[in-house]
This record gives C-alpha cells, structure tokens and sequence, in this order.
C-alpha cells in the first residue's frame, strides 16, 4: 500500500508515510488512515520521504488533516520532502501552516 | 440472460442424420432446434427467428457455412450470436477458416454429445457476459453524452461570467485551455474606474466540477468590485474569503494577481501558490522573479490573510508573464517535466520580448510531441500607455463607478441616541458604498472617531478635557461623561458628510457641530501635530490624516476636507 500510518508506542503521535505519487488517488487511504483511528494522537507526522511527488489535491488533503487534527491548534510536521516535493510546499507557503522540516 | 431460459438454436445441416443427431441433443437440453439444410436457408431463419446460438455444418449446398456465417455475424450488428461450426475436415487452414469467416469455435464429426452439451453452455455464458457488458457500455455513453452536455452548459455560464472583461486588451495575451476550466484554470481581466488594469490567474484544486465550481464566485466577486473601483488588497480579501466560506475544506485557489497601472507605470503584485511569475525587462533582457510568498486563496479565515503586494516599476515594453503549473509540469512522452529552467532559458534567449510569447507554447508543445498541450496556462501583461487599453466599451466618465458618487447627508443625533448608540459604524457603513473609499475606511474611521467624540464629550457634555491630565483624573473624567451622558436631557450632535468626485478620486467633507457653548479654537492652533496626546482634541491626529481643518463660529463647529485618490 502507499499509505502507511503507524501510531507512536505511547499513541502519542501518528506517522503517516505516503510512497509514490501523492496525489487524488491517495485521498482514501490519506484520509482513511487518521480517521480510523480510535485514540486522538497530540502530533502528527506525515513522512514524503518516499513520495516522488507531490500534487493540488494532496496540498488540500494535508488542509484536511490539519482541520482534523484541530485547525490553528494542530501539531502537524512533514518531514523528509525531497527538493521537487519541498519545492510546491514553498509555492503554496505551507510552511505557515505546517513545521516543514 | 438467464442460462435456465430455453434457447432458440439454429442447426445447418444438410446431411438429414445429422441434422437428427444435432436436434435431438438440443432438445434433450431443453432448448428448441431450428433445422435448415444449407446456407442461404440458414441466413434466412436467422433473419426470420433471431436463434441465439448457431451450429452450422461447415460444406454444404447453395452456400456453404462460410458464406453463411459471414453474412450472419454482418446482420447481427452489436449482438453476440455464438457460431459454432460442425466440420469433417481436420487440416488446420479449414478449421482456421471457420474461425476467420466468422465462427466462434468448431466441433468435430462424429459429435461428442457432452462436449457439444459444454460448448453450448460456455458460448450462453458468453452471450450474457456480452450483453451486460454491452448493456454497461450503453449507459457509460449516455452518461457521457450528458456530462459533456452539462459541461457545454456550465462553460458558456462561465464564459458569460468570465469573458465580461478585458482580455481583448491590445496589450494582453493569454492562453487558456477551452475546457481549462475543468482543469480548474481561471484568467479574468478588467479595467477600473481610475484606468488601471487587474488581472487574476487562478489554479483551482483539483480537475472536473469541483475545480469549476469555486470558478463562479472569484470571477463574480473580481469583476464586481474591479468595476466599483476597489482596491486590490480589498478585492483580495474578499475573494479569499468567499472561496474559504463556499467551497469544502482541502479545495483552494492557487493565484496570482497584478494591476498595472499605466499612469504611473508600476505594477502591483499579489503571488499566492503559484510558480514564480517573472517580468522582462525590454530594455536589457534582464528577468525579475516574484516569488509566491502567500497562502493560496481560501485557505485563512480574514483575520489571518497576507494581502501585502510587491510593487515594481516598470518601462514602456516591459512585460509580466503569469503561469500555472501546467508549463512546467508539461511532459514529454518519457514522462520527463518541461521543467522551470526550459522556461527561463527562452527568456534569456530571446532578443525580442514580442516573440517570447509565442515562443513559449512552441516550445511547450514541441516538448509534448507537437501534440497540443490542454492543461496549460500563460498571461503575458505589456506595460502601455493608458489611452491604448481603454476599450471603447468603456462607459462615460460621470457613470464611471456604480455605487454612491456625488452625494451629501445630515444627521441629528438628540440625547436618547447619544446615549445609547455609536453612530461610527454607521456612518462608515455609508462612506464604502463609495467605490474606492472603502481602501481609506481605517483613516475615516478614525477623523470621525475623534471629531465625533470631541462634540459629545466636549460640547454637548462640556467635560474639561484638561482633567485627563492625570490617571486618576483619566478615570474621573470617565466616570463625569458616564454620568452626565446618563442625565443628559438636552443638546445634540449634527453630522453633515458630503463628497464630490475629483481627478480620480473624490473629496469627502465632514462637518461635525454640536450644541455646546464652543471653545476658544485659535489658542489651538500653534500646537504641532502628536503634540499632547491626551488633551489637544486630537486635533494634530486629525490635522494629519486630513487635508484641510477648519474651526467656525464658537468653535462649536469644525470642517474636515478629506481628499482621495484611487491610484494611491
């Protein structure tokens, strides 16, 4: 599967780990793998290191996460973006809304 | 259909036992036999009864089972009538030939009764699969046909709404897919009042009616206020904050928007989510980037959006180029990205910025394969002068704006109004309904807040201002205006606004008098702006954000002339 979310031991924080294209045909198993959840983790991290790239619709599903998570209040961090990915995370400035590392 | 149905069979046959043979079998499963003796009978029956499998005996009289089962599989058209010819020969070229006149498999003689049983069942199988597939085709292109006769519909509504403007300008060029905005791509145009031209690009989330929807309300919202002459970062807003009330959460608008301003020659930049749009320099050839340093469109609530633009100056010739993502996202057949750097490398190139347009597509749909490129989008924006941008469809200077233009009012307030209500909000509501106005409402509301308090606390309640003097005194004089405006039984407020049009704006006039016994406005005067914050009627605060102040009579009365102008 693309999409793999694994819960911190302490439930504490969700990583997300998207592999490939992160684009509309994604947004199942996106939305799917935080909302199937029972526990509401504190923080949450999405994982591009595998994701080859990166599309509008996934931009607006990570809006959907960060509604879910809480809006203003959510912790969100995307991390390992290669330069392609991190590039159109710059052009969209999702660095005010997410920790981008 | 259902495999338990008797089935209708054809047998052509001209050896009279075997026809037997074949009949019995047939029967014996249940189904009802058709016997003919040769061809040309055969076609005929199949015309006549419409069997729904064949069995045809491959030689034979008049027309042989070739013959025969080419003419039936023609005059079947789209159904699937099964063909099963009955051969004695056994070379494979004859046994080819049956399957390539048409037939679906053979049987040989002598027949094996049980596999001839199977092979009927297997060809009913596939004569049902083959109807609900056709049956599925069916309906996916009617609903085809309707989704691309709603999508002709939803473009010209569209286009209605989108074409209103000024993409015809001699110094515009653009491209647009012709079903760009199913691709979510958005160009509009238009002129205002004061003569300069805003220009929006806008990518929407996604592909299909989603990315079409969100289209309606930005082109209704920026062709509405363009018109009324409001100012960008007011049409920003309110844009953004349209789109983030109307369309579902993760659906936004990448955009960039620019005004050129052909008086000045400048050039005001708004870049939310889209790629770098660039200006060429005619002069040199040198390029400037403007980075997207926003949020896309109808993501933050309007207390959190950035309307800050770039300025830039610019030259007669210069040129601003506007892109979304579909130039360089562009691929070639291995799949590879036409990419930023091809983009930039025409622009270095070029010696002539008229030929970068055009030089652009071609490289985009040379790199494509010559194949036309669909989901692509380019503006090119030519700094002019103003009289060559000004379509003749423009309406005459006096009706320039829609909304209030030359107006005046007057307004009492008598001492149960002054109690209870702030008339500032009021009053502000009535000053943006002036088309360009609205960009100063800050600076009104704050000439107003003071000219007003000073005729309430002031005049009609005569509180000594000199009192705030001291923090306690602060809170005494608070405490006096509570009490007095509470007991107050006479007096008023009058507020008389009035404003005419000038140059490219207007000139406001307010005038607040108030029923109290005046002051002595002259030992005012010497004092400088900023000065004495607490007790100078704010009266440098109010020298500075207009531009003229005039006391009259006892002082009871005071004259502000605020001028404005829609370029600023």
């Amino acid at each position: 599967m693309a999409i793999q979310a694994s819960l911190s031991t302490d439930c504490d924080e969700l990583i997300i780990a998207i592999d490939g294209r992160f684009d509309f045909s994604s947004h199942q198993d996106f939305r799917s793998s935080y909302e199937s959840l029972k526990v509401r983790p504190a923080r949450y991290r999405v994982d591009l290191e595998g994701t080859t790239y990166l599309d509008s619709s996934a931009l607006g599903m990570l809006l959907l996460l960060r509604d879910h998570a809480g809006g203003s209040s959510a912790r969100i961090e995307i991390v390992n973006c290669n330069p392609e990915v991190r590039k159109i995370l710059n052009i969209s400035n999702f660095e005010q809304l997410f920790e981008i590392t | 259909m259902d495999s338990q149905q008797p089935l209708r069979i054809l047998i052509a046959d001209d050896t009279d036992s075997d026809r037997l043979i074949l009949e019995s079998i047939v029967r014996r499963e249940g189904h009802v036999p058709v016997s003919v003796a040769d061809g040309r009978q055969a076609v005929e029956a199949f015309l006549e009864q419409r069997p729904d499998l064949v069995l045809m005996d491959a030689l034979m009289p008049v027309m042989d089972g070739f013959e025969a089962a080419e003419l039936i599989k023609a005059r079947a058209g789209d159904e699937l009538v099964p063909i099963i010819f009955l051969t004695s020969l056994s070379d494979t070229e004859s046994l080819v030939r049956c399957l390539e006149a048409g037939g679906d498999d053979f049987i040989s003689k002598p027949y094996n009764r049980v596999i001839l049983q199977a092979k009927i069942k297997a060809f009913m199988r596939m004569r049902d699969m083959h109807r609900v597939v056709q049956q599925q085709r069916d309906q996916i292109s009617l609903h085809n046909r309707q989704l691309l006769q709603e999508q002709e519909v939803a473009k010209k509504v569209f286009d209605n709404i989108a074409h209103t403007g000024c993409l015809d300008a001699p110094n515009v060029k653009y491209r647009l897919s012709p079903l760009a905005i199913f691709n979510g791509d958005v160009i509009v145009a238009a002129i205002r009042p004061s003569g300069s031209m805003m220009v929006l690009l806008g990518d929407f989330t996604g592909h299909g009616l989603p990315a079409a929807v969100g289209a309606m309300p930005l082109a209704n919202c920026f062709y509405g206020m363009v018109k009324k002459g409001f100012a960008m970062v007011d049409i920003l807003r309110e844009i953004n904050q349209k789109l983030k009330q109307t369309l579902p959460l993760g659906v936004f608008c990448c955009a960039t928007m620019v005004e050129l301003n052909f008086n000045s020659h400048r050039a005001r930049i708004w870049n939310g989510g889209l790629p770098d749009c660039v200006l060429y320099r005619q002069r040199d050839g040198s390029l400037q980037p403007f980075r997207s340093s926003h949020l896309p469109l109808g993501i933050l609530d309007d207390s959190a959006f950035k309307d800050d633009c770039l300025h830039v100056d610019m030259a007669l010739g210069d040129k601003i180029y506007l892109w979304s993502d579909g130039i360089i996202e562009a691929r070639n057949k291995s799949g590879e990205m036409f990419g930023e750097e091809r983009l930039l490398e025409i622009f270095r190139e070029a010696n002539d910025g008229e030929a970068i347009f055009h030089r652009i597509l071609d490289a985009v749909d040379t790199y494509c394969g010559g194949e036309r490129n669909d989901d692509l989008s380019l503006i090119e924006l030519t700094m002019t002068e103003q009289a060559s941008v000004v379509s003749p469809r423009e309406e005459p200077r006096e009706h320039r704006y829609s909304g209030l233009q030359e107006w005046a009012l007057s307004l009492r307030l008598e001492p149960s109004t002054l109690r209870l209500f702030d008339p500032l909000p009021l009053l502000l509501s009535i000053l943006v309904e002036v088309p360009g106005l609205s960009s100063y409402s800050g600076r009104l509301y704050t000439l107003l807040a003071e000219l007003y308090t000073n005729a309430l606390e002031h005049g009609v309640l005569q509180l000594d201002s000199s009192l705030k003097g001291t923090s306690a005194g602060f809170a005494e004089y608070y405490r006096q205006r509570q009490q007095r405006l509470a007991e107050l039984a006479a007096g008023h407020v009058d507020i008389r606004l009035r404003h005419k049009l000038l140059g490219n704006g207007g000139e406001l006039t307010i005038i607040v008098e108030d029923s109290g016994p005046g002051f002595d406005y002259l030992q005012l005067r010497p004092l400088c702006p900023g000065a004495d914050q607490f007790s100078g009627r704010g009266l440098g605060l109010i020298r500075q954000l207009s531009h003229a102040v005039e006391y009259r009579g006892n002082g009871s009365e005071v004259e502000v002339v605020f001028q404005w102008d829609a370029n600023d």
